[in-house]
């Protein structure tokens, strides 16, 4: 009897979690559908799931706009933004972490509080700090600013990661003759390294998709992938074909790099079996 | 090899004081063991000796160099943690090699070392084995293995063996005892294991919340504890305390009376107390002796059979219980009446303040 119920059980949350997995997953399912129909497909009601699939909307946004110049700003961006937080980060949450004070908690909690943060409250200002550093439409400047606005985050999960690893392996190191810099780098590091590649995962998803700084920071030399999907929401009327063939293109390579790089994630997310 | 000296060493975290001024010398190869109750600030003092914990105040010297602010590292020292500390990304060999690599020792020379060491720790076959595929006793040797390649000036021990099972515990105390007649390194070593303490030290510092209590070699203490605190902390199972009326002493001993009334002669020199002052005996189980009729008599309470020897527990007509230690065939059972000889040679007293009344001789084994 007690088993049966079990069974009901996991039975009940295994259909819990595909309907979440689908339900989260269904947008992304439905503009790529999209993205392989015609303009008058996209939009015929009721919506077609089958249909003739057709390259024309990629063909267009290709023939519209160089995909690749949006591409490689937003890898340099989001790679540029994530490196240098993390390097940042690395030093803030080892001290946090290693040789907290009585105020580590207020400033951990300070650090968060300027994520709650509207970025629109602070557009303005960043805009004419921008303007004035020449930072406007540069990658530098984007890198800057989507690196300032992750760093609260990576500060923290780096902070939780770090917490994980037992402070007698990195006194040992230390008695070991260890300087600081090696202690964080020869042992500090690779012991945290799962919860670093998935903070940096992360983090790059994080500035790959972000778009009020995009929009607002860059025009056309720095333009990264979210403004390049943003050019196809033009004020003459919403073409969903071509707005979902570049969203899927915009995507497509964090998509897949996330999918690949799963089991790291998973790994980092459930780290803590050091000892 | 290297002595360790500490001059009125205090440490004090935000606010409280956990180290009240700590003075202590340490003698080349001497093994030096602290111990304490939980809480008392061993491991504290032990760090600060390492350098992991700043000194708040006072003078800590390796080999009369002032150390206070060098390095961990640079202070010739290695250190045994309790949880062993290995580095779990690297194997055996790396996690011996990981000090001497830093200290810039050439490649031979650090094969050659390691490879001794493991032979001597009989860690050979694990030696590509990383920390997780090892048992917790191989874990402590490794760590063991890894303090004794940087050949250290000082050896730190925190509780070392506090994770092993009781017969690994055993073995690993006998083992280390050899270890350390091998190398004759000055070690300094942290337990709240009595039998580690006693059978380990050459002295032992007695802590109570940040201070010294008393400083002796085990035999010295467990002889001739200087308060009731060590008198307490000292064996086991421990001292038997009862109170009594100090009647007044000469050279060569001190008189007491008893609640039942019998006094008591005990050759310890008083300390110019008043006669009448209320003070306290204090007795070890092993050192009482059971008699089937006299005075001092009581009701068996409870029997603990541990084979070689009995525990037998007897609840005084005051209401007090006295431990007595026993042969292990005694026939006594509970709820028998028992009277008790308490050897004035063997009996300690203890003045209102809890300070020990000076032995008129001391014992031969603790002089
Ligand atoms: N980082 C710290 N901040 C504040 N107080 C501390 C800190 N570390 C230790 N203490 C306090 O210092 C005192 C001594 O601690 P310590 O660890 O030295 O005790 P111990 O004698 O080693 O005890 P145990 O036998 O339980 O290991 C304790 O009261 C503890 O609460
Ligand atoms: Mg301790």
């Amino acid at each position: 009897m007690a088993l049966k119920t079990k069974t009901s059980t996991r039975i009940g949350v295994t259909i819990l979690g595909w309907g979440i997995a689908l339900w989260l997953f269904f947008p992304i399912f439905w503009m790529i559908l999209t993205s392989f129909k015609s303009e008058v497909q996209a939009i015929s009601t009721p919506p077609k799931l089958f249909f003739m699939p057709t390259l024309s909307s990629y063909a267009e946004v290709f023939e519209r706009a160089n995909y690749w110049h949006f591409a490689l700003n937003t890898v340099i961006v989001s790679v540029g933004a994530t490196a240098i937080a993390i390097a940042l980060a690395v030093p803030a949450a080892y001290s946090m972490a290693f040789m907290p004070s009585k105020r580590t908690r207020g400033t951990l909690l300070w650090v968060l509080s300027t994520r709650m943060l509207p970025p629109v409250g602070v557009l303005v200002p960043i805009y004419i700090l921008a303007r004035n550093t020449h930072l406007l439409d540069t990658c530098t400047g984007l890198a800057i600013v989507d690196m300032l606005t992750n760093l609260p985050i990576i500060v923290w999960m780096l902070y939780t990661f770090f917490r994980e690893v037992p402070a007698p392996i990195l006194e040992a190191g230390r008695m070991d003759g260890a300087t600081r810099w090696q202690e964080m780098t020869m042992v500090l590091l690779p012991l945290a390294l799962p919860g670093i590649a998935s903070t940096a995962l992360l983090s790059l998803i994080l500035c790959w998709n972000e778009a009020f700084w995009s929009l607002n920071l860059t025009s056309s030399h720095a333009a990264p992938l979210t403004a390049f999907i943003a050019s196809f929401s033009s004020p003459e009327g919403l073409f969903f074909g071509k707005l979902s063939a570049a969203s899927t293109l915009a995507v497509a390579p964090i998509l897949v790099f996330g999918w690949i790089s799963q089991k790291q994630l998973v790994r980092g997310l459930t780290f803590g079996a050091v000892k | 090899m290297a002595t360790v000296e500490l001059k009125n060493l205090r440490k004090t975290y935000l606010t409280e004081e956990i180290i009240k001024g700590i003075s202590l010398s340490i003698e080349e190869r001497e093994f030096v063991v602290f111990v304490g109750p939980s809480g008392c600030g061993k491991s504290t003092l032990l760090r600060m000796i390492a350098g992991l914990e700043d000194i708040t105040s006072g003078d800590l010297l390796i080999d009369g160099q002032r150390v206070n602010d060098v390095e961990p590292g640079k202070r010739g020292l290695a250190m045994v943690f309790q949880s062993y500390a290995l580095y779990p990304h690297m194997n055996v060999y790396k996690n011996m090699e990981f000090g001497l690599k830093l200290s810039g020792m050439p490649e031979a020379e650090r094969r050659a070392k390691i490879e001794h060491v493991a032979r001597t720790l009989q860690l050979e076959p694990y030696l590509n084995h990383k920390p997780g595929q090892l048992s917790g006793g191989q874990r402590q040797r490794v760590a063991i293995g890894r303090a004794i390649v940087r050949n250290p000036k000082v050896f730190l021990f925190d509780e070392p063996l506090s994770n092993l099972d009781a017969a690994l515990r055993g073995q690993m105390r006998v083992e280390l005892s050899a270890l350390h007649r091998k190398l004759g390194a000055t070690t300094i070593y942290v337990t709240h294991d009595q039998v580690e303490a006693m059978t380990m030290a050459d002295k032992i510092v007695v802590l109570q919340k940040g201070i010294v209590e008393q400083i002796g070699s085990p035999l010295e203490l467990y002889h001739h504890p200087r308060n009731l605190f060590v008198a307490r902390f000292i064996g086991s199972p421990p001292m038997n305390f009862f109170s009594a009326i100090f009647q007044g002493g000469d050279a060569a001993g001190s008189s007491v009376q008893l609640r039942d009334g019998s006094s008591l002669y005990v050759p310890v020199t008083s300390p110019g107390l008043l006669p009448g002052t209320k003070v306290t005996v204090g007795i070890r189980p092993e050192h009482v002796e059971l008699a089937s009729s006299g005075p001092n008599s009581g009701v068996v309470e409870v029997i603990e059979r541990l084979g070689a020897i009995t525990l037998v527990h007897v609840r005084m007509p005051d209401g007090e219980i006295i431990v007595v230690q026993t042969d292990g065939a005694v026939l006594t059972d509970v709820d028998t009446r028992v009277s008790l000889t308490l050897p004035p040679r063997n009996c300690h007293l203890f003045a209102p303040d809890g300070l020990a009344f000076e032995a008129c001789h001391r014992h031969p084994l603790a002089a």
